[in-house]
């Protein structure tokens, strides 16, 4: 998709069009998901809505900054922090978390402070983890993937025996309150959460000329002064720190970055971070904000957004994997 | 063959704690004095369970290694070429259209998306060059994961997660005598793999390469798909997906004796009887008396043994 667009330097302007007009769509989609099908109390309906468009929003922003900004340091669009197995690591930390204080325990805490608890080591471990995949022997791309793939089926069969061991009666009680899905967004996060996204995003559109630069690859962003590993691991810890918001809020979206990311490479004309990184964000919103009014008020399918995602987003991946080879 | 006489000396030994591993308590003393209780649960429950994981266990393996050769490819078995997601389609929807049909037809019709699935994948297979040996696994499970989104969309629509999950998980723990003995048919198939081993090397090899040798190419790749997308189907119906199995198993064998498959396949069958029989064994005892399913355990054990075939393998050349 990206190549297929002759991409001219000077296109700035264009960009900005496009941008405006998914902003456009974004807002209309929003505005359908506020008010379509409301029958009964507007208040009262706008209310729970209202809540439910800040967790996607939030999510939605979340997902594409950290694709974007994971693609730009690993240099390559397929790769992507889900696909890398980053929220099978933080469902498989947060299941050790409940494995290890009990129900009991966990009712004593606040959630919220679980929370930043369980982000800080995530974060920490995927540093770690990560760092010796990106700065070991590994170098072939086709390998970080697969492992990347494989390490996401650990995690989550590791989580799946923590999930067994734990009381079956206690773990019902857990699955609602600690494992969130589209369906039960995790509303009381929704505070912290914005704050750790809004920074994280000022973070990065701060870093925004640096990552132009980290774009160009490694030897070259080096010969132009920046300093690499510093960026690299800067970075690294911020796609940890929003995987883990956007995955405590919903849970894990295996697909989304990916489909999102590359839409947003195809449309702009342009490889500058000051346009790819909204436009991905805005693109994420109508995805999931339409996605979920269609899905919702049309057809009536609750759930399903995460699997129509991973369908498709499977696709994709299996069509940039075939593509890739070829060329 | 001191490995091979260690590997079943192993092999033996898990088969009798398996025996012997339970809720209730069965010792070898009270079947040898022939107490009518002990043996009435040997037979019906322990006995047909440890005969399943052999079984299946050991089908799984020969299925994987038949793929390997044919994909040529180490990293290629059926849950890492779409196989076993296809198969587990196959049986949403002959539960869906024929709710009423005996078990034999719903296994069929998931032998034939078994099949097609296969199929499907060695077709995208064949439109890449293969630029790394790595992209062969990648697509596989991609094609799985997309073959699985479809099929919970499905049973989501119809209300049939949960019978989806009983066959996507592998466990073991429903096994009684009369609900098993697919398995002997699959292990029957596997074995037939004996016999045309050397055919399904050659086709390995590729489809000039055979064709040079006078091999119905078409012919022995069909047979040698068919083969394992039956034996997928019968373990998928009969007691859930084994992860990773056929693909811990043929590597293990390969790696004690090299890659000549007529010589492999006893040695890989026995592997992956082995392996089914410890992850089984340790499913139960983890969490006493509750148990584990053999599909988790394998997906923890099996995911750690490809991480290190992938990496350590790259480490010890770099």
């Amino acid at each position: 998709m990206p190549a297929d667009l002759t991409a001219s330097p000077g296109s700035g302007r264009s960009g900005g069009v496009i941008l405006l007009a998914l902003l456009v769509i974004a807002l209309v989609a929003c505005t359908a998901f506020m008010t379509v099908g409301v029958t009964g109390g507007w208040a009262f309906v706008l209310q729970l809505r209202a809540v439910k468009l800040a967790a996607l929003l939030l999510v939605g922003c979340a997902i594409a900054l950290a694709t974007v900004l994971f693609q730009t340091v690993s240099g390559n669009r397929i790769l992507t922090p889900s696909i890398m197995g980053f929220d099978a690591l933080y469902i498989l930390i947060q299941t050790a978390a409940v494995f290890a204080i009990g129900a009991s325990g966990l009712n004593l805490v606040d959630k919220r402070l679980l929370f930043l608890g369980q982000a800080a080591l995530m974060t920490a471990f995927a540093a770690l983890l990560y760092r010796w995949l990106f700065t070991g022997a590994v170098r072939s791309l086709h390998l970080l993937l697969l492992a990347g793939v494989v390490l996401g089926m650990l995690f989550r069969s590791i989580s799946n025996i923590l999930q067994r061991m734990i009381d079956p009666n206690e773990f019902v009680v857990l699955q609602d309150r600690f494992f969130a899905s589209f369906n039960t967004v995790d509303t009381t996060l929704l505070g912290v959460a914005a704050v750790i996204i809004a920074l994280a995003a000022i973070a990065i559109w701060r870093m925004r000329a640096t990552l132009d630069v980290l774009g160009l690859g490694r030897d070259a962003a080096i010969a132009l002064g920046v300093p690499y590993k510093r960026t690299t691991m800067t970075a690294l810890l911020l796609v940890a720190v929003l995987t883990s918001t956007s995955t405590a809020l919903v849970g894990p979206v295996a697909f989304f970055g990916l489909l999102v990311a590359n839409l947003a490479y195809a449309l702009i004309p342009s490889h500058r971070h000051a346009l790819t990184l909204p436009a991905a964000a805005l693109i994420a919103v109508i995805c999931l904000v339409g996605g979920q009014t269609v899905l919702e008020r049309v057809f009536a399918f609750n759930t399903a957004l995460a699997i129509i995602v991973e369908f498709l987003g499977g696709i994709v991946f299996l069509f940039m994997l075939v593509r890739g080879a070829v060329r | 063959m001191t490995r091979t006489a260690a590997a079943l000396a192993v092999f033996l030994l898990l088969a009798v704690a398996s025996l012997f591993a339970g809720v209730s308590d069965l010792t070898p003393g009270a079947v040898l004095a022939g107490d009518p209780a002990a043996l009435n649960l040997l037979l019906t429950s322990r006995a047909p369970r440890t005969i399943a994981v052999v079984l299946a266990g050991g089908s799984v393996a020969i299925a994987g290694l038949i793929m390997q050769m044919l994909a040529r490819n180490r990293f290629a078995e059926p849950s890492t070429s779409g196989t076993v997601d296809a198969a587990s389609l196959g049986m949403l929807c002959a539960t869906l259209l024929l709710p009423d049909m005996p078990v034999i037809v719903k296994m069929m019709v998931a032998a034939a998306f078994a099949l097609a699935g296969a199929g499907l994948f060695m077709a995208v297979l064949a439109r890449i060059p293969l630029s790394s040996p790595l992209v062969t696994p990648l697509v596989g499970l991609m094609l799985g994961n997309v073959i699985g989104a479809a099929t919970s969309f499905i049973a989501y629509r119809y209300d049939l997660l949960q019978s989806l999950a009983a066959w996507s998980n592998g466990d073991f723990s429903t096994i009684l005598r009369g609900r098993y003995e697919l398995l002997w048919v699959a292990f029957a198939l596997a074995a037939l793999a004996w016999f045309t081993a050397d055919r399904l090397t050659v086709a390995g090899l590729g489809r000039d390469f055979s064709v040079n040798l006078g091999l119905n190419y078409r012919r022995v790749l069909l047979f040698g798909l068919s083969i394992v997308a039956m034996v997928t189907a019968m373990v998928v119906t009969t007691v859930g997906m084994i992860p990773f199995l056929g693909l811990a198993a043929p590597n293990l064998a390969s790696m004690a004796l090299g890659d000549n498959m007529r010589r492999a396949i006893p040695l890989t069958a026995l592997l992956g009887a082995g392996l089914a029989l410890a992850c089984d064994l340790l499913g139960r005892l983890v969490n006493y008396p509750f148990e584990i399913p053999i599909g988790t355990m394998m997906g923890v054990i099996g995911s750690m043994l490809f991480l290190y075939l992938l990496l350590g393998k790259r480490f010890r050349a770099g």
